[in-house]
C-alpha cells in the first residue's frame, strides 16, 4: 500500500489508532494513579514492558531454566540456546556482529567495564596486544559537560588511577555542545573520545560524527552512551563508525539487570577481562588463568539468562513495528511538547530550539521547586522525573540545580502531551506564585 | 481536604515564601554556635544551617541558606520560629516526635501545643518520598548542635 506522498507505508510515522494499540500491550498503563489514568511521561529514567517481554522470563523459568555454557543435560543445551540466540537478535538490532556484543548488568557497567580494562591495560595485563589501551601521564581522556554521571564518572576515576588528565567539550548557554570546539580539544594526547549519543535531560540528537571523525584523526578510541538513543531511534554502530557503545535494556522495554557493551571484535579480544572467575577462562592453574575469546572473556560468573530472553522478546517487539516509525512518532510528540510548553506563562524550557531530538524535554515553571511540580503533576497522574536526572554538570552550566523532565515512548498519545500541557496551566495558581 | 492540600496546607506554603531564619547571620562572639550543610543527592536540594546557644544550652536562634522545594524551605522556616529558648534536651524531645510523625504514612495526631507550626507537616508523611524534603532542616540543626563550639 502507498500513501499519498508515495512512500510506503513502513515509512510513516504510527498512527493514532496504531497507539492506541500498542498501548494496550502494556498492562500497567491500564492502571490508574490517584483517582486518574497514568499518564507515563518518564520513560527516560525507565520504560514500561509490554506482556511479552515479562511472559518470556516467565516461560524460561517455566521451561528452559538452567546454568548455561556449562552442564551437559538437556535444560542447559536449551538455556545455552536461549541466551546465545538472545546476543545474535540484540547484535543484529544494533548491526553488530554476534561476538561483538557483551551482557552487562546495565549500561553503567558496561562503561566501567571499559573503564577498569584500560587500567589493567595500563598496568600490563594483557600484554602488547592490550597496548593501545594503555593509558598514563600526559595522556587524555575527552567527554562532555552534558553526560550523565554513568559516562563522566568511570573516566574521572580512569584518569585518577592511572594519571591521565580529563578534559570535557562544554556547552553553550542553551545546552548545545561546543563542536567548534573539537579540533582544539582533540590532539595527539587524546587517547579515549566517550560522549553520549542522545542527551538524557535535553533529549538532543548528538553530531556523533563529528566526535568520530576528530577521534579517528588521532586514532582515540571513541565510547558512545546510547542509553537514550538505542530505544528510540535506529541505530547501526557500523554506520555510526564507533568503536563501543553502552545501553541498557530497561530503557527499551526489556527487564532491569541487563545491558550491554557493544565492542569491535579485535579491540574486545585484546582487552584484558575487568570482571574475573567462572565461565571466562580456558585453562587455569593455581597460578594463572587463559582467558575465553570475547564476549565469554567479559562475562564472568553465573548470567542473567531470564532477563536477556526478556530484552530479546523487547527488541523483536520494537522491530515488528519498526525503529524508523516509532522514531517519527517520538519526533512528533517531542516537538509537540516542546513547543507547547514553550507556550506557557511561567514555563521555560531548556535545551537548544534548533537541535534534532527525541520525546525528552526538560523544563522549569518560574517560581515554583521541580519538586514541587512533580508532585502537583502526579495528583494528577502524571508521572515526570525531577532533580538534576544524573547530570549535575549540564544543570550548573545552565545555571540551575534541578528540572523537570517529560520523556516518551511509542506508547504514548497526544493526549498525553496535552495532559501534560493542561496541567501546567494551573501550577503557579496553585503554589500562589 | 485531599492528599495534595494536606501535603501543601497553606502554613506551609506560606512559611515557604517567608523563610523566616534565612538568609544566615554570623553568631554573636563568645557563644557557643555550630553550622551544619545538608544534602539531598536525590534532588540536589542543600542547606546550611547555624544555631546559637546561650551559656545555659538554650538556643538563641538558627538561620540558614539553602536552596530547595517548598517542603524543606518551609520546614527550615517553621524550625527557625520553634527553635529560639528551647534546650537542646526540649529541641531533641520535638525531633523525635517530629521525626515519628514523618514515618507515621499519616496515622498520627499532631499536638500543635508542641509542635507549633511544625504539626501542619503531618500531611507529607503520606508522601514517602517527601519526608526527606520535611527532615532536611531538622537533621541539619542537630548536626548544628552536636558540633556547636566557641
Amino acid at each position: 500500500m502507498q500513501t499519498m506522498t508515495g512512500q510506503p507505508e513502513a515509512q510513516v510515522s504510527l498512527s493514532a489508532v496504531e497507539v492506541q494499540r500498542i498501548k494496550a500491550d502494556f498492562e500497567i498503563l491500564e492502571h490508574q494513579v490517584n483517582g486518574t489514568d497514568v499518564v507515563y511521561l518518564d520513560s527516560g529514567a525507565t520504560s514500561q514492558k509490554p506482556r511479552c517481554v515479562y511472559e518470556a522470563e516467565q516461560h524460561f523459568y517455566e521451561n528452559a531454566n538452567a546454568a548455561v555454557h556449562r552442564g551437559a543435560h538437556t535444560l542447559a543445551v536449551e538455556a545455552t540456546e536461549i541466551y546465545e540466540e538472545a546476543r545474535e537478535t540484540v547484535a543484529k538490532f544494533i548491526g553488530a556482529r554476534t561476538n561483538e556484543l557483551v551482557w552487562t548488568s546495565n549500561a553503567t557497567e558496561a562503561l566501567n567495564l571499559i573503564s577498569y580494562s584500560m587500567s589493567n591495560a595500563s598496568l600490563g595485563r594483557g600484554g602488547e596486544e592490550a597496548a593501545r589501551f594503555r593509558i598514563g601521564p600526559g595522556d587524555e581522556i575527552l567527554t562532555t559537560e552534558i553526560e550523565h554521571h554513568a559516562n563522566l564518572i568511570p573516566w574521572q576515576e580512569l584518569a585518577f588511577r592511572t594519571g591521565a588528565t580529563l578534559r570535557y567539550v562544554p556547552v553553550a548557554e542553551d545546552g548545545a555542545l561546543r563542536y567548534d570546539l573539537l579540533d582544539e580539544l582533540v590532539t595527539e594526547k587524546t587517547k579515549l573520545v566517550a560522549f553520549t549519543h542522545v542527551s538524557n535531560v535535553l533529549g538532543t540528537i548528538t553530531d556523533t560524527r563529528r566526535f568520530v571523525d576528530a577521534a579517528r584523526k588521532v586514532g582515540a578510541l571513541t565510547v558512545l552512551d546510547g542509553c537514550q538513543s538505542v530505544p528510540h531511534l535506529p541505530v547501526d554502530v557500523k554506520e555510526l563508525d564507533v568503536d563501543f557503545m553502552a545501553f541498557s535494556g530497561h530503557k527499551m522495554l526489556g527487564p532491569t539487570g541487563i545491558g550491554a557493551l557493544y565492542g569491535r571484535e579485535e579491540l574486545l579480544n585484546a582487552m584484558p577481562p575487568f570482571l574475573t572467575g567462572g565461565s571466562m577462562i580456558t585453562v587455569v592453574d593455581m597460578e594463572h588463568a587463559q582467558f575465553l575469546p570475547a564476549p565469554q572473556r567479559f562475562e564472568a560468573g553465573t548470567q542473567r539468562i531470564a532477563q536477556t530472553h526478556g530484552l530479546a522478546t523487547a527488541v523483536s517487539y520494537l522491530q515488528e513495528i519498526g525503529m524508523d516509525r516509532i522514531a517519527q512518532w517520538e519526533e512528533h510528540l517531542g516537538a509537540m511538547l516542546y513547543e507547547g510548553l514553550s507556550k506557557i506563562d511561567g514555563v521555560r524550557v531548556f535545551g537548544p530550539s534548533d537541535a534534532p531530538r527525541i520525546g525528552t524535554v526538560p523544563f522549569e515553571v518560574l517560581g515554583v521547586h521541580p519538586h514541587d511540580v512533580g508532585q502537583y503533576l502526579d495528583s494528577r497522574g502524571i508521572a515526570v522525573r525531577v532533580g538534576h536526572h544524573c547530570a549535575q554538570p549540564l544543570h550548573r552550566a545552565l545555571g540551575i540545580t534541578a528540572t523537570t523532565r517529560a520523556s516518551t515512548y511509542l506508547y504514548n498519545t497526544e493526549e498525553d502531551i496535552k495532559a501534560l500541557i493542561d496541567a501546567l496551566g494551573t501550577v503557579r495558581e496553585y503554589f500562589g506564585v | 481536604m485531599n492528599e495534595l492540600d494536606q501535603l501543601y496546607q497553606q502554613v506551609i506554603l506560606d512559611h515557604s515564601k517567608r523563610r523566616i531564619g534565612s538568609p544566615l547571620v554570623e553568631a554573636t562572639a563568645g557563644h557557643l554556635h555550630g553550622e551544619s550543610h545538608q544534602h539531598n543527592p536525590i534532588c540536589g536540594d542543600q542547606i546550611r544551617v547555624r544555631v546559637e546557644l546561650n551559656d545555659e544550652d538554650h538556643f538563641e536562634s538558627m538561620s540558614w541558606e539553602g536552596e530547595g522545594c517548598s517542603i524543606s524551605m518551609a520546614s527550615a522556616s517553621v524550625l527557625s520560629e520553634l527553635l529560639p529558648e528551647l534546650t537542646k534536651d526540649e529541641f531533641l524531645d520535638k525531633l523525635e516526635i517530629f521525626r515519628e510523625m514523618m514515618r507515621s504514612k499519616g496515622n498520627f495526631e499532631p499536638d500543635e501545643e508542641v509542635l507549633e507550626d511544625a504539626a501542619a507537616f503531618v500531611g507529607v508523611s503520606k508522601f514517602p518520598a517527601r519526608v526527606k524534603c520535611a527532615m532536611l532542616a531538622w537533621v541539619a540543626a542537630e548536626a548544628a548542635m552536636l558540633g556547636a563550639n566557641k
